[in-house]
């Protein structure tokens, strides 16, 4: 296995020479930096800053699903025409609810959860110097920068931003006509995305190839943590899956801008005929969930991976089925490609088809399982140590099983007849991949916090951060279930157009509360995070007695992260409590040399003369007690 | 839907436990909801005043509950703070004093326990009371066996949830830190591995071969003799209805002829078309076989009948089909609700634009004779002003098309 790892060491000396050609500038060292640590901080800070705005944009129209008929003058004064006589307009909260989608979506959990995480870990967790290209990454940041700016000044054109939902589904976003937000706002839309997706191509073939090439010395792909793991795979996913939204994308603009009629057919928009013919909308939609699919694995991938990370370290035991977890994540990989039509049971598909992805969508199940049932084994007898990190990891977890096994309802053609477009979708994708992957994130945050800003966040301030936001998230999504098993559809401006809906308002009311609650629960961590960048207590060099490799690290940051020579690495990175070890922790820089007490046999499966070393040490050891 | 009968079926508690539990959810709510309209009267006005008509006053009244909302919340900041440095000078004095600290893992563990029975106990009373308000019976013939599966994978997920979670929160309780415990090194064991990869597989598999029976069963596309074909043809923000006529059959469309008159751009020159029947409502005659042929005119609208157990797109330039037999009258339905105003809806389920939450259309399902009744009743969709726009068109026509034309007039 070691043989796959490359050792360059003679690039080393280059780099460090190098370095010393260029003079660190403040915009070079702050602005246009290409040192991945600091590109890791401006993906998580903007992450941050969007997930502020999607969530705002949420308990907007959180407010005028719970207060239907109500005025706010306030919401006038600060939105103008998009709330006309203090009440969100339809065609806006269309917009709200599309906005909140794409920004959580692709800006917080996929740049922000990926962009943040790809960037600070791989090289420091491999033992790299930096990212195989640093310019590319850069430029990775920039056209993210960029596709954000464009997302957010749909918001100040004419007729509003993008609104036809955030699968933005053709005939409605390719009609101008169709609604107010398939106009200028959709281009912006489009715009923003070409230019998302150059930037996570731009990610991720710099995530694979570093993974690949520049792991340090003893560094081979079964001794690397399950972060490393789990990212890359997300990366070769996002490589695999973004360019055919690209593609989709592409001929959409080409159909709302040349006339084409990729998506068009049949047309008559308001009692005019249109010329399109020939055209199929059930192609995009193919080609949207291609991507679309295996986005929801790249959002939630990197949140396991940070979770098995972070519930090892902090249960101070190895990973409960290392192997098992790595094929499991390799499964959901390769699964994920042929599963997208489960998205598209009721929209006339041959049935056929439905029955075959049914098929697939179930299977998927199965290494998800594994994946929990793998985590609950990790915490069995640990010796549990509550960081807030650890808190969020829980929290992961609980949401993944919540929401996924609402997914194993959804991913049955039958009751997916009856529970299509629903709330019970809703609830289902918001636990499982949303409020999963963004505890995840959180997960991350909290605790790669001193790596990033050499500081720790404030422990009790993190806890009333995790027990409202978990508390509340629960709170909004689980009694959405059960508005969508009555069969009330999602994207709906009031519910008060139907007599049998109107049951639900008091519950809309509750959810909403509840919704403003976890919202402000996140003013207790951006306050931590900014207080703590700035005066949070000074950290360690490895603050939670982890394994891995970044924690090796100077404090301090230097480009190219390690003075003098990478570390070597000799194990894989879960000796957490090994018996006979001194500490409960063994650095994955210990060669097994020092550690003969807490050697095991299975420590030298694939090295024969370790093995033997490691037997003649344990006899010649038992003839010692022995004599003793 | 199922999940009604599920708990009102005694399986899960009995009723009067049910009940009190739907009483006293009923006296919360409300009071919950009348906190919350006190506390939010503040930032409403009164009236729905537009841009212009706010007057200086109701201006700064607004601010002012902007700005007493903003103090609550900075009190309650404030509270946390001190809240937060109260520990912290408990914990500094219990230090000084020689003692460990506050015991974070033992409070965190202990947390975690309350939550699970809490959470527990909140997922119950959600299943019960949240659940019990949810569709009745399916009224339809295939809807019995999607409730089935319904039922069954309710159960299993259930059953799952429960256990992962009592086992997700309970070693955390148990397994909380402490210095005196070291924790178990125990990497792997291949054999319970493939337990809990076989075991999910299994079951999965069963849920598959199940499922993929009822789907077949539901979308079967056998073309029966007695299917009755409607065209519902969607566009924003209303569902259009065609019935056949008399010949049983429904003509061809194009969308090319569609204007101010022919709204669905019926060909009238299929001679099928032209006892085509215009209709309001969706009446259905109970334990037929009624085919629903979809059509969308401008973006993708969703066919949803929640009382039926059906759903299938309307997708411009891709006519589709859903089949189902209604078995439940709406005046059987009314007394099965013990809701004298019921009635089954057809909600557009698609994001189709602004108007979406207010797509609907009324379903009555009757009995045959009341059905023959009502069919009988319905106008053909080539009313007079249309036959007089069509005549004209094809005088104009006349030396292009000659025949057509004249059997058109003809058989008027």
């Amino acid at each position: 296995m070691s043989t796959l790892a490359v050792h360059d060491h003679g690039v080393v000396h280059h780099e460090e020479g190098h370095e010393h050609h260029h003079k660190a500038t403040f915009l070079n060292t702050y602005v246009f930096s290409q040192d991945h640590k600091y590109i890791a901080k401006q993906f998580l800070v903007t992450g941050i800053i969007m997930a502020f705005i999607a969530m705002t944009l949420s308990i907007l129209f959180r407010i005028q699903l719970a207060y239907p008929d109500k005025s706010f003058p306030l919401l006038e004064t600060l939105l103008g025409r998009f709330a006309p006589g203090g009440r969100l307009s339809a065609d806006f909260y269309m917009s709200l609810v599309t906005i909140h989608g794409t920004i959580m979506v692709f800006f917080v959990l996929t740049a922000g959860l990926s962009g943040t995480f790809a960037n600070l870990l791989i090289p420091l967790q491999v033992g790299a110097r930096d990212m195989a290209s640093p310019f590319v990454n850069m430029l990775s940041y920039w056209f993210f920068l960029i596709a954000c700016v464009i997302m957010l000044s749909s918001f100040f054109v004419q007729k509003g931003p993008a609104s036809g939902g955030w699968t933005i589904y053709p005939p409605l976003s390719a009609l101008p006509k169709a609604m107010s937000g398939s106009a200028e706002g959709m281009t912006l839309w489009l715009i923003s995305m070409v230019c998302f997706v150059a930037s996570s191509l731009m990610g991720g073939i710099n995530y694979v190839s570093t993974v690949l090439n520049m792991r340090t010395k003893g560094m081979d792909l079964w001794k690397m943590p399950l972060t490393i793991w789990a990212l890359f795979l997300t990366a070769i996913l996002g490589v695999l899956s973004f360019p055919v939204l690209v593609a989709g994308i592409v001929l959409l603009i080409f159909d709302r801008s040349f006339g084409t009629s990729f998506y068009l057919s049949d047309i008559v928009l308001n009692g005019q005929v249109q010329p399109y013919v020939g055209g199929s909308p059930i192609l995009f939609e193919h080609l949207f969930w291609f991507l679309g699919h295996p986005e929801v694995y790249i959002v939630i991938m990197p949140a396991m991976g940070i979770s098995s990370e972070v519930i090892a370290v902090n249960s101070r035991k190895p990973i409960f089925g290392y192997h098992a977890m790595v094929y499991s994540l390799i499964g959901i990989t390769l699964l994920s490609f042929i599963v997208w039509g489960h998205h598209m049971f009721v929209t006339g598909m041959n049935p056929f088809l439905g029955g075959v992805f049914m098929i697939t969508t179930l299977i998927i199940a199965v290494p998800s399982a594994v994946k929990t049932f793998n985590w609950l084994a990790t915490l069995w007898r640990g010796n549990i140590r509550f960081t807030p990190a650890m808190l969020f990891a829980i929290g992961m977890v609980s949401f993944f099983i919540s929401g996924g096994l609402t997914g194993i309802f959804l991913g049955n053609a039958a009751l997916d007849i009856n529970l299509h477009d629903t709330y019970f979708v809703v609830a289902h994708f918001h636990l499982v991949m949303g409020s999963a992957a963004i505890f995840g994130m959180l997960a991350g945050v909290y605790h790669w916090f001193p790596k990033m800003y050499r500081r720790v966040m404030d422990e009790r301030l993190g806890y009333l951060h995790f027990w409202l936001t978990f508390i509340g998230a629960y709170l909004v999504f689980f009694p959405m279930h059960f508005m969508g098993l009555d069969g009330v559809p999602r994207r709906y401006y009031a519910f008060t157009e139907f007599e049998s809906m109107k049951r639900w308002l008091t519950v809309n009311t509750f959810i909403t509360w509840a919704a403003i609650m976890s919202g402000l629960a996140q003013v207790a961590f951006i306050f931590n995070f900014v207080y703590s960048i700035f005066w949070g207590k000074k950290t360690i060099q490895n603050p939670w007695n982890a394994n891995t490799l970044e924690w090796t690290a100077p404090i301090e940051h230097i480009h190219g992260n390690w003075h003098g020579e990478i570390p070597t690495v000799y194990r894989w990175p879960y000796d957490y409590s090994k018996p006979g070890a001194d500490e409960d922790f063994i650095p994955q820089t210990v060669p097994f040399s020092q550690t003969m007490a807490s050697n095991l046999p299975h420590d030298f499966e694939d090295n024969p003369a370790g093995l033997e070393h490691h037997t003649q040490w344990e006899t010649a050891n038992k003839a010692n007690e022995q004599v003793k | 839907m199922g999940f009604k009968q599920l708990i009102n079926g005694g399986t899960l508690l009995n009723t009067f436990k049910n009940k009190q539990l739907v009483k006293n959810s009923k006296k919360l709510s409300s009071f919950f909801a009348v906190l919350m309209l006190s506390g939010t009267s503040l930032v409403m006005a009164q009236s729905v005043s537009t841009a212009d008509s706010v007057t200086a006053a109701e201006k700064s009244e607004m601010w002012t509950g902007v700005a007493y909302y903003v103090l609550l919340f900075l009190v309650a900041c404030f509270c946390v703070a001190i809240l937060g440095k109260i520990l912290k000078v408990y914990d500094l004095s219990l230090k000084m004093q020689g003692k460990k600290g506050l015991n974070w893992n033992g409070i965190m563990g202990i947390c975690c326990a309350i939550f699970l029975v809490a959470g527990l106990y909140g997922a119950y009373w959600s299943l019960t009371v949240q659940g019990s308000i949810s569709l009745p019976e399916a009224a339809s013939a295939h809807g019995g066996a999607i409730d089935d599966m319904f039922n069954l994978t309710t159960v299993l997920t259930l059953i799952v949830f429960v256990i992962t979670q009592v086992a997700l929160f309970g070693f955390l309780f148990l397994y909380r830190g402490s210095d005196k415990r070291k924790a178990y090194f125990y990497p792997h064991n291949n054999t319970i591995e493939k337990i809990w990869t076989v075991v999910p597989a299994i079951v999965l598999t069963m849920l598959v071969v199940f499922g993929f029976f009822t789907w077949q069963k539901v979308m079967d596309t056998t073309p029966g003799k007695n299917d009755i074909n409607i065209d519902v043809t969607g566009h924003q923000f209303a569902w259009e209805l065609r019935y056949p006529g008399r010949d049983g059959k429904l003509g061809t469309v194009n969308f090319t002829l569609a204007n101010g008159s022919n709204v669905l751009g019926i060909d009238f020159r299929d001679r099928y078309s032209l006892d085509d029947l215009k209709a309001d409502t969706l009446v259905l005659p109970v334990n037929h076989s009624i085919r629903i042929n979809l059509h969308a005119q401008d973006v993708i609208h969703s066919f949803y009948l929640p009382h039926f157990r059906v759903q299938l797109n309307a997708v411009p330039g891709l006519p589709t089909f859903f089949k189902f037999v209604p078995t439940i009258t709406t005046a059987q339905m009314r007394m099965k609700t013990d809701n004298p105003k019921f009635e089954y809806l057809l909600y557009c389920n698609k994001i189709c634009g602004a108007a979406h939450y207010n797509m609907q259309k009324v379903i009555r399902v009757v009995s045959e004779p009341e059905y023959q009744d009502w069919i009988a009743r319905q106008k053909p969709y080539l009313n007079d002003q249309l036959k007089k726009e069509l005549k004209l068109a094809e005088v104009k026509s006349t030396d292009l098309k000659k025949v057509p034309a004249n059997r058109l007039a003809l058989n008027n």
